[in-house]
């Protein structure tokens, strides 16, 4: 996984409670046996009409948040189905942070485990970054520092599990982290297998 | 200190926990299906790692498989190369695999306990939100994406922090015609679509304990809807009743040993809860979806809302925004709302009590002549019960369209899949924009509302149908 560096940029606000992840990543694209090339898909429907044509009021059709890198959506972001293809789709689109007042938790975590920083704010803070995103305004995100800069001395800070910090800043694959605890998860699944040995059989 | 359920499955499951609360969970089993694993097999192959517990996995063909006659294969290349790669990856890394023509397949929440490889206190999970409806057994069963498959399948375990304890007390009896489907719905409805996020949901009192283990599996199905990754019901004597004897159940003296552990598994009193909420069974209603969110509920009786009465905002917007799409004005009347199609199955309403209840209300009547409705089995094996018990004929004669088992409709990734603006009355789990087909809109009901729907044309009140 690429590490994830500070970086400052334009954000898309998509004003919708309760994105889900099937509006994020319809059906049709869940097909594929790839990570790659999903951003074709991202949210589908609300970019392309029935014939396949751009529908030029969707905020990700527009110049220059047809660019953004960061996504600023409402409360509940990613609810529904587990499918990784919703994150996938994200980063393959160019966005590599978003940010909302909750998420769902499948959602939340997909996130990590390809770089994404989801960002929990307050709903007013939310809606300030959103105004400053309409006037076309670059934001910083600043994970090493949890501060979002916005250019006026008074910058936000964020909340964010350590583990899943350090996870990002390195770019760890937490796989490879998981496999180094091999004799402790063997030790554990011995005990397991005395005191519930019906599993194992 | 007293503990909870879901204390107790999560404590004799840490390998480890980090002082931070990170933790590393053991998982028993894990079930794997054709959508989200195939990056996960490739992430092991490019990393030359193997599946650690191979006999603990158990894979099926679902989401895109066709209902229709299977005998030539599937005509969609994409989805005939998922499948088929499903079948090499198993075949490669050894687990056991239920194709296409296995009598056994069928949706990989119906499986698991009908195999009896669902089984009380256990942590079960699989690329796929719906893992909650393994809850109904006592196990700790929740979805993961498809880096988290890899993790499993490479590590037998999971990265997770700690959830907190959410109960949910419904005690009271339902009055007739008021099923688990309304229940659940009455509960994201009071909850909303995220009260349960960060929780996972106890679901106690009278109502669950006399719930069958296939209405408890409806309710624990839609815990992800209420935002909750995981529900749990206690294990009780219906749960070892379920499943005594099933092919991957404990045998001879494992039953003995694993049926002592089971009867351990329940909340202690006293134990501390982080959010009760308590409902009234006598107070449920049929419940129809009016919106795209499952928790825009009305009961049958009601009316579509006025979104000039929402005092918030934000969700003042949400519901303009629903009603647009779902092609509906403010205060019509449910029971005027006509529908074109109705879809029965999914891993919410799919199983054979489903299909009898179902078939009890249709017998004899016709499906109304501008609806096309189809019945989908959750598993091979239930369209083979169900077909000895001449649930199919009734069915057929009433006018529905008896098919093969699988997801279908509930998500539309085969062919079955609304029109624009076609309206289902839909038994599944989701009504959100353009899940069962694009422009489509689903209104989600009971198996018995959906049937009734049918027949009618229009949304009915099932306490009144005969």
């Amino acid at each position: 996984m690429k590490k994830f560096e500070r970086f400052k940029a334009l954000a898309a606000h998509v004003s919708i409670m309760n994105v889900d992840t099937d509006m994020i990543i319809p059906k049709q694209f869940l097909k594929t046996i790839k990570r790659t090339g999903l951003g074709a898909g991202l949210f589908y429907e609300l970019r392309f009409d029935e014939k396949g044509n751009e529908i030029k009021d969707f905020i990700l059709n527009q110049a220059p948040f047809n660019k953004a890198k960061i996504l600023i959506s409402g409360k509940n972001f990613g609810c529904g189905s587990s499918r990784e293809h919703a994150p996938w789709a994200l980063l393959d689109f160019g966005i590599k942070c978003v940010i909302a007042p909750s998420f769902a938790d499948i959602f939340y975590n997909n996130c990590f485990k390809n770089g994404i920083l989801p960002i929990v704010l307050d709903e007013k803070l939310v809606k300030e970054l959103s105004e400053l995103a309409d006037k076309k305004k670059e934001i910083e995100i600043d994970l090493e520092d949890q501060k979002i800069h916005k250019g006026d001395n008074r910058p936000i800070d964020f909340d964010i599990d350590p583990f899943k910090k350090e996870c990002l800043m390195k770019g760890y694959d937490d796989i490879a982290l998981t496999l180094n605890k091999n004799q402790k998860i063997s030790t554990f699944e011995d005990k397991k297998k005395t005191l519930t040995p019906w599993l194992y059989t | 200190m007293p503990k909870t359920l879901y204390d107790k499955i999560w404590e004799s499951h840490l390998v480890e926990e980090q002082k931070d609360g990170t933790s590393l969970l053991y998982i028993d089993r894990h079930l794997v299906h054709e959508v989200t694993s195939p990056q996960a097999f490739e992430g092991l192959r490019i990393n030359k790692r193997k599946v650690r517990a191979p006999k603990s996995t158990l894979a099926v063909v679902d989401h895109n498989v066709p209902t229709s006659d299977r005998s030539k294969g599937i005509k969609d290349k994409e989805s005939a190369i998922q499948v088929e790669a499903l079948s090499k990856n198993c075949k490669d890394f050894g687990i056991e695999f239920f194709g296409l023509t296995d009598k056994r397949q069928g949706i990989v929440h119906v499986i698991g306990p009908e195999q009896g490889f669902t089984q009380p206190g256990m942590t079960i999970v699989c690329g796929d939100s719906h893992t909650s409806t393994h809850g109904a057994f006592g196990a700790l069963a929740f979805g993961i994406g498809t880096s988290e498959v890899e993790h499993v399948l490479a590590t037998q375990t999971l990265i997770q922090s700690r959830a907190k304890n959410f109960k949910i007390c419904v005690d009271g009896k339902l009055p007739e015609g008021v099923t688990a489907k309304d229940v659940i719905l009455s509960i994201i409805g009071k909850i909303g679509t995220a009260g349960g996020t960060g929780y996972v949901i106890e679901y106690c009192g009278e109502v669950f304990r006399n719930f069958s283990m296939e209405e408890r599996m409806t309710v624990c199905n839609m815990s992800i809807e209420g935002g909750a990754r995981a529900g749990l019901v206690a294990p009780d004597q219906k749960t070892f009743d379920y499943i005594k004897g099933r092919p991957m159940a404990p045998q001879n003296k494992d039953w003995d040993k694993a049926l002592a552990y089971w009867k351990t598994l329940f909340t202690e009193e006293n134990a501390k809860f982080d959010r009760e909420v308590y409902l009234n069974g006598n107070d449920i209603v049929p419940t129809v979806t009016w919106g795209t969110s499952p928790q825009d509920i009305s009961p049958v009786t009601g009316k579509v809302p006025d979104p000039k009465t929402e005092k918030n905002e934000d969700r003042k917007k949400s519901m303009l925004r629903s009603l647009e799409y779902m092609g509906l004005e403010p205060n019509t009347p449910i029971q005027e709302i006509s529908i074109d199609k109705v879809f029965i199955g999914s891993c919410t309403n799919g199983r054979i009590e489903d299909l009898r209840a179902v078939a009890k209300v249709v017998k004899g009547k016709k499906v109304n002549k501008q609806v096309s409705a189809m019945v989908v089995p959750g598993s091979g094996l239930v369209k083979i019960q169900a077909e000895k018990e001449g649930i199919d004929k009734i069915l057929k004669e009433a006018g529905f369209d008896w098919r093969e088992p699988g997801c279908s409709m509930c998500l539309g990734m085969n062919p079955d899949q609304l029109k624009p603006k076609e309206r289902c009355a839909s038994t599944s789990n989701r009504n959100f924009e353009g899940r069962q087909g694009r422009g489509g809109r689903t209104h989600l009901v009971s198996p018995v509302m959906a049937a009734a729907a049918a027949i009618e044309g229009k949304f009915v009140d099932i306490r009144k149908f005969s």
